[in-house]
């Protein structure tokens, strides 16, 4: 039979011939539209200082990324994955409104450069780049990195009647104060709870508004780009600690525990970290076990360093450490294989 | 009624069925020539019965079973044996096959059911007549059906499961069987669970089939098919997976490099049902199929009933596909199917659809693995694909054994999920042929 032999064009590959929708740059994207509330939310309570801060943080990041993919590992450019970006938005959500705008900058640099892009750039990074760059900047100058001026609508620590001796801290810091110096009882902390549910306190520009960065997971959760499993622990955690080692009362049924639980996960960068920071994708564990124990540990290491520890913050820190047991958790949270016969 | 049943993991592609759902099974005209690969099943190839230049007719016996594990290939057309060589097989390599040339008369050998009725007959008889008829399972994998049938006398089957799920995307070629040959393929289930021995008969149909479903519902009232009931499931890929559809169906887990009657089950495609209907009420063995024609370089999707042996090129033109436009044509359905670039292999008895497609590669700009865990969580057998997709990057076989790569079925939901777009069943495949060599070699050195 007479066959045209007209060269195959058929392509051939391995299957699944089909993909869905969802790519990197997608998740990358839908993260920073989920940020969009907190940064309003901080523009509304820090003025115009957190665009010029969040802007710089932006530039040094993305500039970093360009400039090492270029011309060090002269390969394309990997910046349309936008994962940047989230960075320098990430960054910038955890540095104080005042921080000269030169420290922003070198934060940046340090968050891709070496958080991020020596160890191979996105996905081969082990800890959270924006929180690299936060904890380099916190351990270079940590006169600036604490120090928080009140909202403009002149609230620092979100408590009714301010006592000169902590006029100017943060609500956690305020918190450890009045524990330390026994006027914890003089106190109004359950007065602060609806400051910290809006963000009308002093702190970090984008960790201060629980309800806008609970509008973005929202979100996140709803596109299933984020799980409950890192964050409900991490919070969960956290809370039921303070609950019980509340340092005030051992009477966990009594308002003042209760307050202080909800106090302390809606006070500093909690909710930031749990909903944004721990969840990133690439530094940490895979399934959903290795998940729950993450959560778990980050919460317990919050709970250490706000309790025992120097500062009276510990979020990133907290983080930061378990992202270093990752691969570690990875390893042993193995999920159970379909039909595993038992030996 | 039932409620509804799935498994654990797997993933939502569009069914994109709308195509070819509503329209009714043609028949294809038989082409001028036909290609019979004498291996058209998992198991030995079949022993060649026919001469050169020797005339045949339809259901003659081409190739004889080559052992147990091994079915007989009829001829479809009748006609003269143009020559006995090597001809192009869907699954890739060149294979022995018969080619014949159609003289059109459709002259067929005579008919033999089974000599009694079916509900009469022993056991041995009705799988000697399903293993005569050239009957392997129609869903894709090609197992001959007879085997599934004569379980070790160890193992007791319980459960028959009639596989309508065909949950992979574009294929409606069961969904018409069920609407077309409803009593038929009932039939089928009725005989297959008579010789099993089993008091459970399943059908299984997903949701996004309510017509197959009511229809079904309908015509199980009757008495006569009394003995099997209808189970709605989720419509999730890969609920038609052996193993996925037994979670679903019966709760029980098919242990690991087990097979089903392990768990006391047997799995029969639709399609299969049929056929062994065929066999042993009308005595036609299996030489034709149906086969959905469908993508968006299709003037015409159909669901056809095609000779085997047909060229995919006969098919493709009957239905007007634009070869122009087509960068891509799979074999199956869009997540296990393989692309083919040979449009004079045949169809042959697992070809359930031909896909056409106009994409060279769907996500071609792939990114780092991210560490999402998506392809983990789609895993319908709790595996990791990212992390066995990074062993076998670095070539460590072993871990990726360690991990159980040998128990992925490649079905493609974490290649599917990924958001890095990372080829991850193409890895695994790759880690799979790889351990199996060092695994070979092993054995060879003790």
């Amino acid at each position: 039979m007479a066959e045209e032999t007209a060269p195959s064009m058929l392509h051939v590959s391995t299957s699944p011939h089909i993909r869905h929708n969802e790519t990197v740059p997608s998740i990358m994207l839908f993260v920073i539209i989920a940020l969009v509330p907190s940064f309003i939310a901080s523009v509304w309570f820090f003025g115009i200082r957190s665009i010029i801060l969040t802007l710089v943080s932006i530039l040094f990041c993305v500039a970093t990324e360009w400039v090492i993919v270029r011309f060090l590992l002269k390969k394309p450019s990997t910046l349309s994955d936008y994962s940047a970006i989230l960075t320098g938005i990430l960054l910038a959500f955890n540095l104080p409104p005042d921080l000269p705008l030169w420290m922003a900058a070198l934060g940046g640099v340090v968050a891709i450069g070496i958080g991020k892009m020596a160890f191979g750039g996105l996905g081969n990074n082990f800890i959270n780049p924006a929180l690299a760059g936060r904890a380099f900047l916190l351990a270079s100058y940590p006169a600036a990195m604490t120090t928080f001026c009140p909202t403009r609508q002149g609230s620092i620590n979100g408590l009714a009647q301010p006592i000169d001796a902590i006029s100017q801290a943060t609500p956690l810091a305020a918190f450890k104060e009045s524990l330390a110096n026994g006027t914890f009882q003089a106190l109004d902390f359950q007065a602060a709870i609806p400051n910290l549910l809006t963000g009308n306190v002093g702190g970090c520009i984008g960790e201060t508004s629980a309800i806008a960065l609970l509008i973005g997971a929202a979100i996140l959760w709803y596109k299933r780009i984020i799980g409950f499993s890192i964050t409900m622990t991490y919070i969960g955690v956290v809370f039921l600690l303070f609950w019980i080692f509340n340092g005030v009362t051992s009477d966990i049924l009594s308002s003042d525990a209760l307050i202080i639980a909800t106090f302390q996960i809606f006070s500093g960068g909690l909710m930031l970290g749990a909903l944004f920071m721990a969840t990133d994708m690439v530094t940490s564990p895979i399934t959903t076990k290795g998940r729950i124990i993450f959560g778990i540990g980050c919460g317990v290491l919050t709970f250490l360093i706000r309790k025992f520890g120097g500062y009276p913050e510990g979020v990133s820190y907290s983080i930061l450490l378990m992202n270093l047991v990752v691969p570690l958790i990875d390893r042993y949270s193995r999920p159970r294989l379909y039909g595993k016969v038992s030996a | 009624m039932f409620g509804k049943v799935s498994f654990k993991g797997g993933v939502h592609p569009p069914h994109s069925k709308k195509q070819t759902e509503t329209v009714a099974i043609e028949t294809l005209p038989a082409p001028e020539k036909v290609i019979i690969p004498l291996s058209m099943h998992i198991g030995a190839p079949s022993k060649i019965a026919v001469k050169r230049g020797e005339s045949v007719k339809i259901g003659q016996i081409l190739a004889e079973s080559g052992g147990f594990v091994s079915v007989p290939a009829h001829s479809s057309v009748s006609g003269k044996v143009l020559s006995i060589g090597n001809f192009p097989h869907p699954l890739g390599q060149n294979i022995t096959a018969v080619e014949i040339e159609n003289d059109n008369q459709d002259d067929a050998v005579a008919t033999e059911p089974l000599d009694k009725d079916w509900r009469e007959a022993a056991p041995g008889e009705i799988i000697q007549k399903i293993n005569s008829s050239g009957i392997v399972g129609l869903g894709g994998a090609s197992f001959p059906t007879h085997v599934k049938l004569s379980p070790p006398s160890d193992k007791k089957i319980d459960t028959l499961i009639i596989n309508g799920a065909e949950c992979e995307p574009f294929l409606t070629a069961d969904h018409r069987v069920i609407l077309e040959k409803t009593e038929e393929f009932l039939t089928g289930a009725l005989i297959l669970k008579k010789t099993l021995g089993a008091n459970d008969g399943i059908i299984a149909i997903e949701d996004n089939k309510p017509d197959a479903l009511a229809l079904v519902n309908k015509t199980l009232q009757d008495s006569k098919f009394s003995a099997l009931r209808l189970v709605t499931m989720h419509t999730k890929y890969p609920q038609g997976g052996e193993k996925q559809l037994i979670s679903a169906a019966t709760k029980r887990e098919v242990p690991s490099g087990g097979l089903p009657m392990d768990v006391g089950c047997v799995v029969q495609n639709v399609g299969t049902a049929l056929a062994v209907y065929e066999a042993v009420c009308t005595g036609t063995p299996l030489y034709q199929r149906v086969v959905t024609v469908t993508g968006p370089t299709v003037a015409k999707p159909a669901n056809l009933l095609v000779r085997i042996g047909t060229p995919i090129r006969n098919v493709l033109e009957h239905c007007g596909v634009d070869l122009t436009k087509t960068k891509k044509l799979i074999i199956g359905g869009p997540m296990m199917g393989l692309a083919q670039p040979e449009l004079d292999a045949p169809v042959i008895k697992s070809t359930s659809g031909l896909l056409t497609s106009m994409e060279i590669h769907p996500g071609v700009k792939s990114y780092n693995c991210i560490s999402c865990g998506k392809c983990a969580t789609a895993c319908p057998i709790n595996l990791v694909p990212s992390l066995l997709a990074r062993y076998v990057e670095k070539d460590l076989y072993e871990d990726a054994l360690d991990w159980n790569a040998l128990d992925c079925m490649e079905c493609g939901s974490c290649a599917y999920v990924c958001p890095s777009k990372i080829n991850l069943v193409h890895f695994i495949k790759l880690g799979k042929y790889h351990i199996n060599a060092i695994k070979k070699a092993a054995s060879k050195k003790e």
